[in-house]
């Protein structure tokens, strides 16, 4: 199914008060892609991601999400008529995120997500997080709790599943050392990981990351690269990712969509969009005519 | 129609004695996100300070006019009732300034029984009755019998109420303290970075509220002519109630939500039960919370996430 | 004001001479501050005359008295206590004194409680040894059971309060609505006490359920104010929905607890005859303190065993972040309001507890001092931690019971001095002082539920307390 698209956002607004934070946004993703999502600051990206995991309702706009390949698209206008979150075709299944409530999206449309200022449980320790996410199946097991208070050995041996879920994670990320400590006495750059892999411990189809690469080293954005590319062609999942740093951009994405004061102003692969006057004068602050105007002076000075 | 009107009266002067203790409430919660569950105590004990300086003046130093008589109470219990503001803030929440949010509560509701239980053991457990001081009232109108009237306690009141926030509004808004007051709610680290004094903040917040609570107190004592050592409770938690419905920071909310559950209350007595006055006022504001999770008055709480 | 800073800003270094003088300086104006508080309301007390009139009765010694104290014991505190004094008495810094301490013990978290356990277990026979008697044990035992109720409430709240982050300033209605289950189930419907025991303890969860749903979407504070609106409109209910509660005159003569059956009386099928024991009134009291400690237990075990399935983890990680808890899938009204129905319950339990040991329950003992002081044991205890509650229990509980047994100060103040009035005065003193004391309570660090290799306790710097 790779190479499917996934996820479908159309037309996507997303008004507050008088200020439009995202403004007829349409764009679509991959599966087995790396998606970027980049603009200057204020564009509006955490909106659409917000937007993505149901954490605010946009006012505008659909959000559609297949499961089991893209011919659950075929599916999306009789889903939207009937009202239904969710619509099984076939063995798949589309998904319409823009209705469903946030913690639902992770659950049953298995979107997951990281913020933009780490949000771990920083007074559990680090192996308890990743416990954590794996909350939904692990309440089943425990038959929601009744059966665990009586210490029922089949979910005993669910839990024990679930922590070796966890220690293959932090093998990946490589704090099996620092399982047991507390997660807000992790450096930076490991709290950016384990939030990854908190995350992916949710099992995913789709993984937004919001600015992961921000406050890292070289050393780490590096080590992040090659984590991203490892989830990517490793795991099920697809990932949809907003970064500042162009060099990780264009390193890592398959496909890149850019956003100014809410509008699409380009999409294509990271060539594409590396070159396009709008992007730069986006990025540079100036109109698109004076674009090359400038780019002509910066380099005649350099 | 008549007795509606009278309820309306009612309701009004009672909603402004709450609206003067809730605005302590707002204040502080405004400044330092703590709830100062001590603060109807202090009102209470303000209406005992009153009490004893009205009985010292008229019956021992013989002053006649009730009018000075009360214009000096009302001067000396908003003095002694910041000192005791003030006190009780240097001691018991200062201390857990920037400690963990449920300390200064725990160390409030303990203030809140020590002071109760204070008065109780230094005043006696009885009602304090006082004299009568005001008795003449305006007669409106009369209807089918019923006669409407604005007594001049109720009307000196609700006009003390609205000259004092007429002030206080000023200060909150127009002076350096009132700007140093918003930064501090905004941004207690960086208010301190850009010179403003924290700590003196703080403590003129308190000694705001508590004068409040002491022209609350001497009021109440006016219209009610009594007071008890456990008076502070019922009043405290409905004027803690009225500053959440207002939307508490809010100042004009808490008035508001004051006003609010002021009428509430005397026009559900006077059309249902008394019995069941602060059930329906605590009913309303759990009703109220659920569809305007800020309260009547208060700012949004956006979630950024 | 002026005074205060001087004195911290004079330094380390300060001669003895200089330090008394600045002390001196700082007490003298904490006594002219007491001076201000006590004019007038200590030094004019009100008293009625014959007619009603107030009259005014000067009491300038004892004014004078207060401050003095105020005096004497600033200047003690500044002395032996104060910032210079303990900068003078140890030269190393102030931080590594705290670093040695802050270790984190595992001991007393992992071992605390079956101590505790086993000395509660002994608690009846080592109070009837000392004592010299069952019958003279008898004011220590029911001490036992008060705090050992205490303790079950503790538990209950900490799961809302501890656990969850959830302020709730209303349990004691939970603990009312137990109470009242089954003085009324059992006054009118004469269902035993084994049978109303889990009906009350699911009424009150089920209240739990209703009343947490439309509110836990409020945060913090509004919450709080919520929940206590709550405890007050139950208690107003108590008092005015007479047919049902009898009103304010409460509920009296509710039939006592069995010993699975067997009635504690001096019948032939009563409970001594049964063992062949010699009938004594004393046998109910100490069967009440194994009930209650066998209530309590059940509380801590499910507690602790909750904390380490995913619901105990997600109400902890609702404490800790409640937006990352959504993006992990977890639905946090539900879990919010397990844990609110969970706690309830073991109100609700404890509350069926109450009226049966009493006999008699009334609107008066649901007030929201009840409230505040089951939430002070667990702030105090540490949120979260169960053997802190215990030991807050123990010192709130019992600490000011002892009060009513110091008669001797009867010799020093005089015969009408009676100590047990100034019981609720020196219990909200005790509240600040503890506070200040211990702001984030005796037992600070958080044990975590699972570990891969080693158990390290959780220092509460990073523990967060919730906003909700
Ligand atoms: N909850 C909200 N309420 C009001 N305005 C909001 C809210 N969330 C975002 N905004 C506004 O929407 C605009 C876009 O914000 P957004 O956080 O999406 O930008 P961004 O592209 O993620 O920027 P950055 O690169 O700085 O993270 C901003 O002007 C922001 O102030
Ligand atoms: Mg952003």
């Amino acid at each position: 199914m790779r190479g499917e698209t996934l996820l479908r956002v159309e037309h996507l607004t997303m008004r507050f008060g008088g200020l439009v934070a995202v403004n007829d946004l349409s764009f679509t993703a991959k599966a087995g892609d790396i998606t970027a999502l980049i603009g200057p600051n204020g564009a509006g990206k955490t909106t659409v991601f917000n937007c993505i995991t149901g954490f605010y309702k946009p006012s505008e706009g659909r959000v559609a999400l297949a499961h089991g390949g893209e011919a659950a698209f075929a599916a999306i206008e009789e889903a939207t008529e009937k009202g239904a979150r969710t619509l099984s075709v076939g063995d798949g299944a589309i998904h319409l995120l823009e209705r469903m409530p946030d913690y639902i999206v992770t659950q049953h449309a298995r979107v997951a997500r990281t913020f933009q200022n780490i949000r771990l449980f920083s007074g559990m320790t680090v192996l308890e997080n990743l416990l954590v996410a794996q909350h939904n199946p692990l309440m089943l097991a425990s038959g929601y709790s009744v059966l665990g208070i009586l210490g029922l050995s089949s979910y005993t041996t669910r839990q024990r599943e679930a922590v070796e879920l966890a220690k293959a994670w932090l093998e990946r990320i490589g704090l099996t050392e620092r399982a047991d400590d507390p997660a807000g006495d992790l450096p930076y750059g490991a709290q950016r990981r384990l939030e990854i892999a908190r995350a992916m411990c949710t099992k995913p189809i789709l993984l937004c990351l919001d600015e992961p690469a921000a406050g890292l080293n070289p050393r780490e954005s590096l080590e992040l690269n090659t984590l991203l590319r490892d989830i990517r062609d490793r795991d099920e999942t697809s990932l949809l990712l907003i970064e500042h740093d162009m060099t990780v951009v264009m390193e890592i994405s398959d496909h890149v969509v850019v956003l100014d004061y809410g509008v699409k102003i380009a999409d294509g692969s990271p060539e594409q969009v590396k070159n396009d006057p709008k992007v730069i004068g986006a990025y540079l602050g100036v109109e698109d005519e004076e674009v090359a105007a400038v780019e002509a002076e910066v380099e005649g000075r350099a | 129609m008549a007795v509606f009107i009278q309820q309306l009266i009612n309701g009004l002067t009672l909603g402004a004695i709450y609206g003067l203790i809730a605005i302590g409430y707002t204040m502080v919660f405004g400044i330092i996100g703590m709830v100062n569950f001590a603060h109807g105590d202090l009102f209470m004990v303000s209406a005992f300070i009153a009490l004893i300086v009205f009985v010292l003046l008229t019956s021992v130093l013989g002053i006649g006019s009730i009018a000075l008589a009360l214009l000096i109470v009302l001067v000396v219990g908003m003095l002694l009732t910041s000192l005791w503001g003030w006190a009780i803030e240097r001691v018991a929440y200062r201390p857990l300034r920037g400690a963990f949010r449920l300390a200064p509560l725990i160390s409030a509701i303990g203030v809140s029984i020590f002071l109760s239980n204070f008065v109780q053991v230094i005043q006696g457990a009885r009602n304090k009755p006082t004299p009568p001081m005001i008795r003449d009232v305006i007669v409106l109108f009369e209807s089918q019998g019923y006669t409407v009237a604005l007594a001049y306690k109720q009307l000196m009141i609700m006009v003390v109420t609205a000259i004092l926030l007429a002030a206080f509004w000023y200060v909150v808004q127009k002076t350096p303290l009132g700007r140093a007051q918003r930064a501090c709610a905004q941004d207690q680290r960086m208010a301190a970075l850009l010179g403003v004094d924290v700590d003196r903040t703080i403590s003129l917040t308190f000694v705001m509220g508590a004068a409040l609570a002491a022209v609350a107190g001497t009021m109440y004592l006016v219209y009610y002519g009594v007071v008890s050592f456990s008076d502070g409770f019922v009043p405290g938690v409905k004027a803690f109630t009225a500053a959440v419905l207002g939307g508490i920071g809010s100042l004009p909310g808490a008035v508001l939500g004051g006003i609010v559950i002021g009428l509430i209350e005397t026009l559900w007595s006077a059309y249902f039960s008394i019995e069941y006055k602060d059930v329906a006022a605590f009913s309303i504001l759990a009703i109220t919370l659920i569809f305007l999770p800020q309260g009547l008055l208060g700012k949004p709480d956006v979630e950024k996430v | 004001m002026a005074v205060l800073s001087q004195s911290t800003a004079a330094g380390a270094e300060a001669r003895v001479p200089d330090r008394f003088v600045s002390a001196s300086k700082d007490a003298g104006f904490a006594a002219l501050v007491t001076l201000g508080l006590c004019v007038p309301l200590v030094t004019l007390r009100t008293d009625s005359e014959e007619g009603g009139e107030l009259i005014l009765v000067p009491r300038l010694g004892l004014t004078a008295a207060l401050c003095l104290a105020i005096f004497f014991a600033r200047l003690g505190y500044l002395l032996l206590w104060g910032k210079e004094a303990r900068a003078a008495r140890q030269p190393t810094s102030r931080k590594e004194a705290i670093k040695t301490v802050a270790t984190p013990r595992h001991s007393l978290t992992t071992i605390g409680l079956p101590i505790a356990l086993g000395f509660a277990i002994a608690y009846p026979l080592l109070v009837t040894v000392i004592n010299g008697g069952l019958s003279e044990a008898r004011y220590w035992i029911d001490l036992g059971i008060l705090v050992l109720t205490y303790v079950m409430l503790g538990w209950g709240l900490n799961i809302v309060v501890g656990l969850a982050g959830l302020l709730d300033l209303g349990y004691v209605a939970f603990y009312a609505i137990g109470a009242y289950s089954y003085a009324i189930l059992s006054t009118t419907f004469h269902i035993s006490f084994w049978v109303c025991l889990p009906i009350a303890g699911m009424l009150a969860a089920t209240w739990g359920v209703l009343l947490g749903f439309p509110v836990l979407r409020l945060r913090g504070d509004y919450l709080a104010i919520v929940t206590l609106a709550f405890g007050e409109i139950i208690r107003l209910v108590l008092i005015n929905w007479v047919p049902v509660t009898n009103g304010g005159a409460g509920i009296a003569s509710i039939p006592r607890a069995s010993f699975f059956g067997l009635p504690f009386n001096d019948d032939d099928d009563g409970f001594a005859a049964f063992f062949h024991l010699e009938f004594s009134p004393m046998h109910r009291i100490v069967f009440l303190f194994y009930l209650i400690l066998a209530l309590a237990t059940l509380t801590s075990i499910v507690t602790t065993r909750l904390r380490r399935l995913p619901v105990g983890r997600a109400w902890e990680a609702l404490r800790e972040d409640e937006i990352a808890c959504r993006s992990l899938g977890i639905n946090t009204t539900t879990t919010k309001l397990s844990a609110f129905a969970t706690g309830a319950l073991f109100g609700g339990l404890a509350g069926s507890f109450f009226a049966v040991r009493q006999g008699f329950v009334s609107p008066e003992s649901f007030n929201f001092l009840e409230s505040a002081i089951i939430l002070a044991i667990v702030v105090l205890g540490g949120m979260g931690s169960q053997i802190g509650v215990v030991i807050a229990a123990a010192v709130m509980i019992a600490g000011p019971e002892m009060l009513r047994n110091l008669g001797f100060l009867k010799a020093i103040f005089g015969e009408n001095f009676d100590p047990s009035e100034y019981r609720l005065l020196i219990f909200g003193l005790a509240m600040v002082v503890m506070m200040i004391w211990r702001p984030r309570g005796l037992v600070s660090t958080r044990e975590p539920t699972v570990f891969l290799k080693e158990r390290k306790s959780i220092s509460s710097d990073l523990v967060k307390e919730g906003h909700g």
